[in-house]
């Protein structure tokens, strides 16, 4: 019913006199009668001067030279810059997968594809990007276009496609990321612990969501196993994890987890430790959040799977699964948008994400005093990638919620 | 009863005894249908009428006496139960459609899966099901956008799907505005005349007049009079009966 309803507001046009007009839209939303017109009158003041010494900061005060100084730093930390080509090659790649992944699922073009597109040329024009990466950001936008032309030409029934892409891009990325075992050279071994910046908070977040969610799925799936040792330990498990808090996950991985394995194991590298733990501490939190969602189904699912001779993986793969993740869409994006905040906390156990590197520019002599401009940029960062993941589970939640229910 | 006349009911239920904890919800009941009988089962609210025919696919568990379908017994082996349970087709009160798929892909999904027919083979079997209910129109919708009525045929189109040798009716009509109590009513008549063998619990007393071979009344989880409609509504034996029916009719 509601999308019938939507369309035809859609369709409806307000009467011309009050149709699309700057003057028009102020007359009818901010001047409508002299109490409504002193209202606005008295909150534009107010407004402006809140707003003015943060203008006058933003505009005058503030030291903005201290990003493009450091913009190398706080988008890769210590990655060797002789290497950065690589990071590069990674967006390049990044940009082809993605490009080919859309076309392989949709063949309609909409407008967040458009968005997408214009991300790259968008950033070409800020001012103090050379000439270098503008470059760059070009061959990204032709990566992207090509990709998507190529994925055109992937049949319907092929559109997983698409995810397989993803996920051999997943693989790809860090071996190029990590490179060989040489010192020098094109392919250089970097080792985790100089990946920093936006790139390590990227990939913390990225791969602490990839591979939470399907662990919390299972979690939450055991939690109603019929089989009681399973039905225990997912638990236990969910009831510890949520019982403390993550910093004190990511010390004990620092600290504790080499103790916990035999003697001669390699030392695990500190990026996968934080890593570990972030992971660890999101699955139990998804577990109970798809949890929820599997209670929202009603029992005559089950039973009309039962009926039907749906084994109890198909009924759950076909049936109740989907069901349950689309009805908690929200709230796992809630909580990944917050689980990539939470990365900065490895900033605390000596990592360089985002917010170490933050701390390390702000040690520098040279930048003394300049704290409210660094955090204010990552702070603008931070905001840009949750937005772009709550504004993406809307699209999403709308483009399932046609004929749901 | 001998060897020979329970090989030839496509369900036999000897002595079923079913508890709800302590609640005592079928109490030996006996029951055998031959193929292609249409029984239905009336009786008081809470007299055990869904209870009994979810036993027979194994949505409850009984714990005593013998239900034998298609000379398959049903015990706790998931082979026995798998075997039943894709030989048996049920509709539900309220429709039980998944909401997520179209109507298409709920018809077509267990036969692809569980009877492992190609899509297409699935796809077209599905098609010629929604004309024999009358909404072929309506394949490529969601669940939610259509009617009571219609998606209670689409209900039945999906169990038909699995080529079940038995149906069974849980209160078919009872979540359905009057006006399209008949369009279900119909397609249940037709199927019925087909030679299916039903199994229907129902409060369509019309119903059960016109194709019925049998109608069995259940009061407190016991079975209290089985005969054909003409001795049911004519001279049923039983006082309670009796009563049932003068407030029901
Ligand atoms: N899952 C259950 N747990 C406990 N008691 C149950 C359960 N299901 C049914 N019962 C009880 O068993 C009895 C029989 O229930 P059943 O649903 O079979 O009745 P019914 O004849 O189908 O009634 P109605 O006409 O209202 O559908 C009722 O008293 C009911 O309360
Ligand atoms: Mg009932």
């Amino acid at each position: 019913m509601a999308p019938a309803v939507q369309s035809s507001m859609r369709n409806a046009l307000p009467p011309p006199s009050e149709r699309s007009t700057v003057l028009g839209w102020l007359r009818k939303n901010l001047f409508d009668g002299w109490f409504n017109s002193a209202l606005t009158v008295v909150a534009l003041g107010l407004i402006l001067a809140l707003l003015r010494p943060l203008f006058n900061w933003t505009f005058n005060t503030a030291r903005w030279e201290v990003i493009p100084a450091n913009i190398n730093l706080i988008m890769r930390g210590q990655y060797p810059p002789e290497q950065a080509i690589r990071l590069w090659v990674v967006l390049f790649l990044l940009a082809f997968v993605i490009g080919f992944a859309w076309a392989a699922n949709t063949k309609t073009i909409r407008g967040e594809l458009i968005t997408l597109f214009a991300i790259p040329l968008l950033l070409m024009l800020v001012p103090f990007f050379d000439g270098g990466i503008r470059l760059n950001l070009l061959i990204i936008e032709a990566a992207g276009l090509v990709g998507y032309g190529i994925g055109r030409f992937v049949p319907e029934k092929r559109s997983n496609l698409g995810v397989w892409a993803l996920l051999i891009y997943a693989v790809v990325m860090l071996v190029i990321l990590r490179g060989g075992s040489g010192e020098t050279g094109l392919w250089a071994g970097v080792p985790t612990n100089l990946w920093g910046g936006l790139l390590l908070s990227l990939l913390l977040a990225v791969f602490g969501i990839a591979i939470s969610f399907p662990l919390g799925v299972l979690l939450a799936l055991g939690r109603q196993s019929k089989l009681p040792a399973i039905r225990m330990v997912s638990v236990l498990y969910i009831e510890f994890i949520r019982g403390v808090p993550l910093i004190s996950l990511l010390f004990m991985a620092q600290v504790m987890l080499q103790l916990f394995l035999p003697d001669g194991f390699p030392t695990i590298d500190r990026a996968l430790r934080a890593l570990a733990a972030v992971t660890l501490f999101s699955a139990a939190y998804t577990a109970e959040n798809v949890r929820g969602g599997l209670q929202s189904i009603p029992k005559g699912q089950y039973e009309a799977a039962d009926a039907m001779g749906l084994s109890t993986f198909q009924s759950m793969y076909f049936i109740i699964l989907p069901q349950a993740l689309r009805a908690v869409i929200p709230v796992l994006v809630g909580q990944f948008i917050g689980l990539f905040k939470d990365t900065s906390l490895v900033a605390l156990v000596g990592l360089f994400d985002l917010l170490g590197i933050a701390r390390t520019i702000l040690g520098n002599p040279n930048w003394l005093g300049t704290h409210q401009e660094v955090y204010a940029f990552i702070g603008l960062l931070y905001w840009i990638f949750s937005y772009m993941m709550s504004y993406t589970s809307r699209r999403i939640e709308a483009s399932l919620a046609v004929g749901t229910r | 009863m001998s060897e020979q006349s329970t090989s030839q009911h496509i369900i036999a239920c000897k002595d079923v005894n079913k508890w709800y904890g302590e609640y005592h919800a079928l109490r030996d009941v006996n029951l055998n249908v031959k193929p292609q009988e249409v029984v239905v089962v009336i009786g008081p609210s809470g007299s055990g009428k869904s209870t009994f025919i979810r036993c027979i696919n194994r949505l409850e568990e009984h714990q005593s006496g013998d239900i034998i379908v298609d000379g398959i017994p049903l015990t706790h082996d998931v082979r026995n139960i798998e075997q039943i349970r894709s030989e048996t087709g049920m509709v539900f009160q309220q429709f039980n459609l998944f909401p997520h798929l179209t109507v298409l892909e709920n018809i077509t999904l267990a036969p692809i899966h569980v009877r492992k027919e190609k899509k297409t083979e699935a796809e077209e079997n599905a098609m010629s099901l929604l004309n024999r209910v009358g909404i072929p129109e309506q394949a490529l919708k969601y669940p939610g956008q259509l009617s009571g009525g219609q998606q209670q045929r689409v209900a039945i189109a999906r169990s038909l799907a699995m080529k079940p040798k038995i149906m069974l009716f849980d209160e078919p009509t009872s979540a359905l505005d009057p006006e399209m109590i008949k369009e279900v009513l119909d397609v249940m008549k037709e199927l019925a005349l087909s030679g299916m063998t039903m199994i229907v619990v129902t409060h369509e007393m019309g119903f059960a007049k016109e194709v019925a071979d049998r109608v069995v009344f259940m009061e407190a989880g016991s079975v209290v009079e089985v005969g054909t409609p003409e001795h049911f509504f004519e001279n049923a034996q039983h006082e309670r009966t009796k009563l049932f029916l003068s407030q029901i009719l």
